[in-house]
């Protein structure tokens, strides 16, 4: 049982600093331009399959570096090019505009790659065990996930509350025309957070590529509960983000591990009336209840607390 | 007096012509749907009629909420689903208790599933518009087609509840076992159901509707509140969504948790978005559309959907009101008769825009079929993926199609601006 609570605490922690680090960005971009970015997790995505492919030709190390500053180059054509043309005719219109490139970022990369997981392993460096708890082998490479994660975190609250360029930021976020009568370009501000925060994807996916499955519906399968993530921190607060990262990774990491169900939980009292939807829910086990638990959450934080954990503003 | 008499002909006489080509225009439809089978009789075709018939009453549903209250949804395919596992296990229950309920009324009961779960979740939903909508619908969405898979007894796992149409009792002779009874049960329910949405955008809570998507604190003002607006506008394309998914329920005989899914709620929010939604008649020109291009294009190439992605970023980025929007943008033109000066732009800007859209197809279809080494046949030229003439000819035409393209929407605009200024001097334009 501890070592249960151990492992899973610790794979909840690292799934949940993974959804941090993607759902940072999304936020940044969302509380500084309005546009909730729909397009993030294909970004992500790109950055697993940019690493696959770098990796093969140039090693795994510049390719950690090198993904990301391609898809934080994408990023920012896309601003450039789509999202500040659409800008007049909405948020709904930016918002759909997102929709339509990961429709098509993800009919690109199974055009290219096919709609099989890759074979993308963890670099021969990181391929030890890192410590052993309870006869249980813990990978060098997840600490290594878990270390990058942190940094980023910290690197990005340093940049955002203690620099100047943080201060821009901030400042164009809530003034936009008085940053820009400073003499600061409001719209290169605007094209650099969006690289910023694509890059911060990529870099997500490609140090999560090797540890989970790097395949075209990693986009598809992550990205709602990315909304899931922002809607339930309060949409636009960093802090909300990182505790609903930690509490979502948490819950749905031990949600997979624990084998209950009513049924066993209450065995004697078996109610056994046939096939039905009680014995539906009398039987189904915990683990497989798993993938929609952050989307009870969603509908509980809505009932209880409709601007999210830490949000500020009702709509 | 000659002024107060023909200002009072003019009123009597404008209703009476705008009435008859209002009522006109819904009869050429419905006969239009009535012959339709009667000339293109083969089953392929009466198939995509009814999928095309299916697609328009989910569509318009979608409207209720995209075009009338501004609420985008990316969750809408859970009405249409639960509308058609409704539909499948009243059918099956009609069959059973041998209850006296035939085939027609069936799309009722799923209209019913559809807005039950709508009242259920809607009030929670409603509670903010916009983005945090947008986001809780696909939360919503996902939590549903996921637990489908769960509840196993109601949704019948990933094989999903099948039914018989033609066991249930017969009306007026028909069994409903082949196509085209099918599809005139389509097409009625497709009548019935479009005329009922047009009725609500003439009511005042359509017009309520409008005016929550255009300024919600206004119509708090009013006295109004916009979440109560805004969960019966939900309820409302609940119901409808829900009869397209019983119309699809007896089509197909089967619902399964792929009703539900998010593929299904972006298809017809594709669909909507790209016929317009600022028009009654812009998600039925746009179901028609997708339907066609799925049906069609899914024979010809394995990248039909990134085509429509990019027919559907490119919608959103140069004519957010869509096919009707910009077929709209020319009445005042035709009426003010300027819009032949128009037209020989256009037809310039023909040639490179087809240039280019070869050019982008080419460099799709090229990397599609880069692995497979299949030759790809565009209007008869065959190219082979593998050769450098393909990617030669695929960059010259998309660089030279976009450079020469550019300049000749400029003269378009510029053509077009004339025509306008024409027309607005005419009183034709706003």
């Amino acid at each position: 049982m501890l070592e249960l609570i151990v492992i899973s605490s610790l794979n909840g922690v690292l799934f949940g600093m993974l959804l941090f680090l993607l759902s940072s960005g999304l936020t940044v971009i969302f509380s500084m331009m309005g546009v909730l970015n729909f397009a993030h997790a294909s970004f992500y995505m790109l950055g697993a399959f940019f690493g696959f492919q770098l990796t093969k030709w140039i090693g795994f190390w510049p390719a950690l570096v090198l993904a990301p500053l391609l898809v934080g180059a994408i990023g920012m054509v896309v601003e450039r090019y789509g999202l500040r043309n659409t800008h007049k005719h909405g948020h709904v219109a930016e918002l759909l505009l997102t929709f339509g490139l990961a429709f098509a970022i993800e009919e690109i990369v199974s055009m290219i790659w096919g709609k099989s997981p890759l074979d993308y392993r963890v670099p021969a460096l990181l391929d030890f065990p890192a410590f052993t708890i309870f006869s249980t082998n813990y990978p060098a490479y997840k600490i290594f996930m878990l270390a990058v994660s942190v940094i980023i975190f910290v690197a990005l609250l340093i940049v955002l509350k203690r620099t100047r360029v943080g201060l821009i930021v901030q400042a164009a976020l809530t003034h936009p025309h008085m940053v820009g009568h400073l003499g600061h370009n409001v719209g290169r501000v605007f094209m650099a957070v969006f690289g910023v925060g694509s890059a911060l994807a990529a870099l997500a996916g490609v140090i999560a590529g090797p540890a989970l499955v790097t395949q075209s519906d990693m986009a598809a399968s992550l990205g709602p509960i990315l909304f899931v993530v922002i809607v339930f921190g309060g949409l636009g607060s960093l802090p909300g983000a990182f505790i609903a990262s930690l509490v979502i990774g948490l819950v749905q990491t031990f949600a997979v591990a624990l084998d209950g169900s009513l049924a066993s939980a209450f065995g004697p009292l078996d109610p056994s009336t046939g096939p039905s939807v009680l014995t539906d829910i009398w039987n189904v086990t915990i683990a497989q209840v798993a993938p929609i638990v952050p989307y009870m959450l969603l509908v509980l934080i809505l009932i209880v607390r409709p601007m999210g954990l830490m949000g500020t503003r009702e709509s | 007096m000659t002024t107060a008499t023909t200002s009072a002909s003019k009123v009597a006489a404008k209703p009476v012509g705008g009435s008859l080509r209002f009522y006109g225009v819904w009869l050429i439809g419905i006969i239009a749907l009535i012959v339709l089978p009667m000339i293109f009789s083969s089953g392929g075709s009466l198939t995509s009629f009814s999928l095309i018939g299916i697609a328009i009453v989910f569509a318009l549903s979608y409207n209720i909420l995209l075009g009338q209250t501004g609420l985008l949804s990316f969750g809408h395919a859970v009405h249409y689903g639960l509308g058609g596992f409704a539909a499948c296990h009243m059918m099956n229950a009609v069959v059973s208790h041998g209850w006296p309920i035939p085939l027609p009324f069936i799309p009722l009961f799923g209209g019913l599933g559809g807005l039950v779960f709508a009242i259920i979740i809607g009030w929670v939903m409603t509670k903010r518009a916009g983005t945090v909508f947008a986001m809780i619908s696909l939360g919503i969405g996902e939590l549903v087609a996921s637990s489908s898979l769960i509840l196993r007894s109601v949704f019948g796992g990933e094989s999903g509840i099948t039914t018989d149409r033609t066991a249930l009792p017969k009306m007026l002779g028909w069994s409903f076992g082949p196509q085209l009874q099918v599809y005139y049960l389509i097409a009625f329910w497709l009548v019935l159901s479009a005329i009922a949405m047009y009725a609500l955008t003439r009511t005042p809570l359509g017009r309520i509707c409008n005016a929550v998507r255009d300024n919600p604190e206004r119509v708090q003002f009013i006295g109004y509140d916009p979440h109560v607006v805004r969960y019966i506008a939900f309820c409302f394309a609940g119901f409808f969504a829900g009869i397209a998914g019983g119309l699809a329920a007896i089509n197909f005989e089967i619902a399964n948790s792929a009703y539900l899914g998010a593929i299904q709620s972006g298809l017809v929010l594709f669909s909507t978005f790209i016929g317009g939604t600022a028009f009654f008649f812009g998600p039925i020109l746009g179901a028609i559309l997708v339907t066609y291009l799925q049906l069609g294009l899914t024979n010809l190439t394995t990248a039909w959907q990134l085509y429509f992605g990019i027919i559907f970023i490119g919608i959103v980025m140069y004519a957010p009101g869509g096919i009707a929007g910009l077929l709209m943008m020319h009445r005042p033109l035709i009426r003010a008769g300027t819009l032949w000066t128009v037209i020989p732009s256009y037809l310039v800007a023909i040639v490179p825009t087809v240039a280019l859209a070869c050019g982008v197809i080419l460099v799709i279809e090229t990397v599609a079929r880069f692995s497979g080494g299949d030759a790809i046949n565009l209007f008869g030229i065959a190219f082979n993926p593998t050769s450098p003439v393909t990617w030669m000819t695929a960059a010259v035409l998309v660089v030279g199609g976009a450079f020469v393209a550019r300049l000749t929407w400029r003269r378009i605009a510029e053509a077009w601006d004339r025509a306008a200024t024409v027309a607005r001097d005419r009183g034709y334009l706003a």
